[in-house]
């Protein structure tokens, strides 16, 4: 064969052709982004929302139930069904009728649980789905990965069920806002309560998932507990998705202990307190106390999962189909007459979510980011289930009042697991936005 | 240096143009944005790294995400403490991996076959493990590192560059990139790797390294040293490797222990076995079809299909859905698996020999190159 040679000249000269040649789909595309802001629906033809949630995983469980949440807010939003919060949200601005007079459509993403997958899915939405919003998370991780990526593109997001500080904390962004409460809101909400139940002088033990979320429960729940007086013995970190916790909770009742404080979710929470009931541990006498189990974060879908381990357990929720109030009841009248089954929190705050995001849409008249964020921070609004509520300018987090529950007893039905025992009014759960660190950004949106 | 044969250059040639032309052919199957299209390129670099380790040596290597998840976290740190240009970033983390690929190549290539296998996989484990839990400090565990507004950047502040408010983005000599910016200069460093990966197949150095796959103990009773060709090829596939890993930081700065997964590893080694190990396209080959898999596969849910199959009547429809409904979405594994099984049972050389078969009977005129059949014996 002949050997083709190359000389310097040649070479210099056919980089430059290349160069040339790979600049030319780049100047094309340039000019079709270049855009007032990052997927105009009038550009893009139609108002498409992203709904990505795990839908494999640890949290798949949570995140398929936020999902049914989110097609059910799209229903209700284009006018059909009943209407749902609609009807009880004040002020009432959305119509039922889409948004802006346009019907919204969506597409759906699996997080897989995961982080960089999250990031992918968010990724796929924004540039080639063209959608105008992004919400839903199960986990903190999730919520500040797509959160930080929706800033640099310049698409609001809109987080769903994700309860560490950090996302309206040290990682919060100008595009994204969050409906759910923190564990900081937990340790406040569930501290009297703690007093009440079981005195000044315990010895505390956390188990905690080892990510972004436990972690600032974790410190939350320490912070709370220490300012009792109770005394942290240790804090060990678990892997996430492990299933078989045994080896980090047999040092548990060697230690002193007489409080297992489990900062878990989803499965990790549904596998690590049954086996926590299954070592004995509540049937112990420690410090000549009760041993007893808290799991500050709850949720209907752990409890059930978590069968009758959860019979006692005291922990916080954001929201329980079980309200009497007029939202709390359309909601879970409207999702009943959907899927068959109660609404569990999760649902509920990816429904709300994509509610209040329309609604601001629908004040700002545009969807031009900064008015939306505009018509979003300081927004005071009631009937969506958690009374009067704020979304504070400061940090995108909405002040609401928090829900201490307790795991039921005699529960009359497979739903009925969670016994509402205290509620922490919202001028008590509202907290100074400067304990944490980090900053909003800018308004002014990129291209994506 | 720059010499290439014919035959090289064409395909040299024919690979820059698919690449680059990514966002115009790759529209009608759904996957012309960015996104999707810096991860075709970028693990593409990783399986063609990949199979100078695999495809020459026949080293079989479980656990190369670990030098991805080391080039991913060198090059963020040198996002967070040098500078947001993106070269110190890529420098380092090929420099990083190396030096780990040095100090686990030179371990693990004490043994062969199935002994290297899994001595890769542990120490890739041990990698993945301290990641994990023990290096959280350094590698932000689950939640993955992130850049912070109030990063040092000492390199940026000695020359006064500020990025304004919020975070920065990585910049390359000064212009940020953006979605197709990003990959463009992906798509370069594919093709710049891919000709690397031919100049190490045509050299003396990749004859050496093939005749290491198919006897070893042959070369070394011929008085040659294997060892220092093993562990070169170990690192500059490691290196390669961890280029591909900083890669992904420069796209999307952010780096994860998932990518550090035993699960990469494997994936790797199934995109090279998928195209065709030891070809130079098939891992490239591989590595998008797998991807595209991952991506486009399992965002497909049940009302898509139901859309797809509307034309069917209703029974029919539903028989349908519920069928393929187990191959997309979250079961997209399970289509893997199967084309997996295929092709490793059909067609060992991978989809390059598939395509080397097609075109062989199109080629009306080259003989076919069977077997001659055997001369009857007179009677």
């Amino acid at each position: 064969m002949t050997k083709f040679h190359m000389n310097r000249r040649t070479l210099i000269k056919k980089a430059g052709l290349g160069a040339a040649a790979l600049s030319t789909p780049y100047f094309f595309t340039k000019g079709a982004w270049a855009d007032s802001f990052c997927n105009n629906p009038d550009t893009v033809g139609k108002i498409i929302f992203g709904f990505n949630v795990p839908q494999t995983g640890s949290y798949a469980e949570e995140g398929l139930e936020q999902l049914s949440g989110y097609k059910l807010a799209i229903k209700h939003l284009n006018g059909e069904g009943d209407g749902g919060l609609l009807n009880t949200f004040s002020p009432k601005t959305l119509k039922g009728n889409g948004v802006l007079g346009r019907k919204v459509e969506y597409v759906t993403g699996d997080t897989q649980t995961n982080t960089d997958a999250a990031r992918d899915g968010a990724r796929r939405m924004i540039e080639r789905d063209g959608v105008i919003m992004v919400t839903g998370c199960v986990t903190t991780g999730e919520a500040v990965a797509q959160q930080s990526l929706c800033q640099e593109m310049g698409v609001i997001y809109m987080s769903g069920l994700t309860h560490g500080n950090e996302t309206t904390g040290k990682d919060k962004r100008r595009y994204g806002f969050r409906h759910y409460f923190n564990a900081h809101q937990t340790g406040i909400a569930i501290a009297p309560i703690l007093e009440r139940e079981y005195g000044k002088e315990r010895r505390a033990y956390h188990i905690t998932a080892d990510y972004n979320w436990g972690w600032s429960q974790e410190a939350s729940m320490k912070a709370a507990t220490e300012a009792l007086g109770w005394e942290t013995v240790a804090a060990i970190r678990t892997p996430l998705g492990l299933g078989d916790f045994s080896q980090y909770l047999t040092p548990v009742a060697h230690s002193g202990a007489d409080i297992l404080i489990i900062n878990h979710y989803g499965h990790d929470m549904v596998n690590s307190l049954p086996q926590a009931v299954q070592f004995g541990l509540r049937e112990r006498m420690a410090n000549d106390k009760q041993f007893e189990i808290i799991v500050p974060m709850f949720s209907e879908l752990m409890a059930v999962g978590a069968g009758d381990a959860v019979k006692g357990i005291i922990g916080t929720q954001n929201w329980n189909w079980q309200l009497d109030d007029a939202g709390s009841q359309a909601f879970t009248k409207s999702y009943g007459e959907e899927y068959g089954v109660p609404p569990s929190q999760s649902a509920h705050t990816g429904y709300v979510q994509a509610l209040l995001y329309a609604d601001a849409v629908e004040r700002a008249g545009t969807f031009y980011p900064p008015e939306v964020i505009k018509a979003l921070e300081g927004f005071e609004f009631d009937g969506m289930g958690n009374g009067p509520t704020l979304y504070r300018a400061e940090d995108h987090q909405c002040m609401k009042e928090v829900l201490v529950v307790r795991g039921n007893e005699n529960p009359s039905s497979r739903f009925d697991v969670l016994n509402l025992i205290g509620k922490t009014p919202r001028e008590e759960a509202t907290y100074d936005p400067s304990i944490f660190e980090g900053e909003l950004g800018p308004y002014e949106p990129n291209q994506c | 240096m720059f010499s290439l044969s014919r035959k090289d250059l064409t395909s040299l040639v024919v690979l820059a143009a698919i690449v680059l032309t990514m966002p115009i052919w790759l529209a009608p199957f759904g996957a012309a944005y960015p996104g999707l299209m810096q991860k075709f390129a970028i693990y593409a670099i990783f399986a063609v790294g990949f199979n100078i380790l695999f495809g020459l040596t026949g080293y079989l290597s479980f656990g190369h995400a670990a030098f991805v998840g080391i080039g991913s976290y060198t090059a963020v740190w040198s996002f967070k403490l040098l500078t947001m240009d993106i070269l110190p970033a890529m420098i380092f983390a090929v420099i990083i991996s190396g030096l780990f690929a040095l100090v686990i190549g030179y371990f693990c290539l004490r043994r062969t076959g199935i002994y290297f296998s899994i001595l890769t996989l542990a120490f890739a484990q041990m990698c993945y493990s301290l990641a994990y839990s023990v290096l959280t400090p350094l590698t932000n565990g689950e939640t993955g590192l992130l850049l912070a507004g109030n990063d040092p950047r000492y390199i940026d502040k000695m020359f006064g560059v500020t990025y304004g408010s919020g975070l920065p983005t990585p910049t390359f000599l000064g212009t940020t990139l953006g979605g197709y910016g990003g990959f463009y200069l992906t798509a370069i460093v594919l093709i710049v790797i891919f000709f690397i990966s031919q100049k190490i197949f045509a050299s003396p150095f990749g004859m050496a390294l093939r005749g290491i796959k198919s006897n070893q103990t042959r070369m070394m009773y011929t008085g040659f040293n294997t060892k220092p060709y093993t562990l070169a090829a170990f690192v500059v596939s490691g290196m390669i490797a961890g280029l591909a890993g900083a890669l992904l930081s420069v796209t999307d700065p952010l780096a994860g222990t998932e990518r550090m997964r035993w699960t990469e590893s494997g994936n790797v080694v199934l995109m090279t076995i998928l195209g065709g190990v030891g070809t130079l396209f098939g891992p490239i080959v591989g590595a998008w079809l797998i991807k595209y898999f991952e991506n486009i596969f399992s965002a497909i849910n049940s009302n898509m299909l139901n859309n797809f199959f509307s034309f069917l009547p209703d029974g029919i429809q539903s028989l349908m859905v519920t069928v393929t409904s187990k191959f997309v979405g979250e079961g997209w594994h399970l289509t893997l698996g199967l084309m997996f099984v295929l092709i490793v049972v059909f067609l060992p050389g991978g989809l390059v020999e598939g395509a080397k078969r097609v075109a062989a009977r199109f080629d009306r005129k080259k003989p076919r190159t069977g077997p001659a059949p055997a001369p009857q014996p007179a009677e």
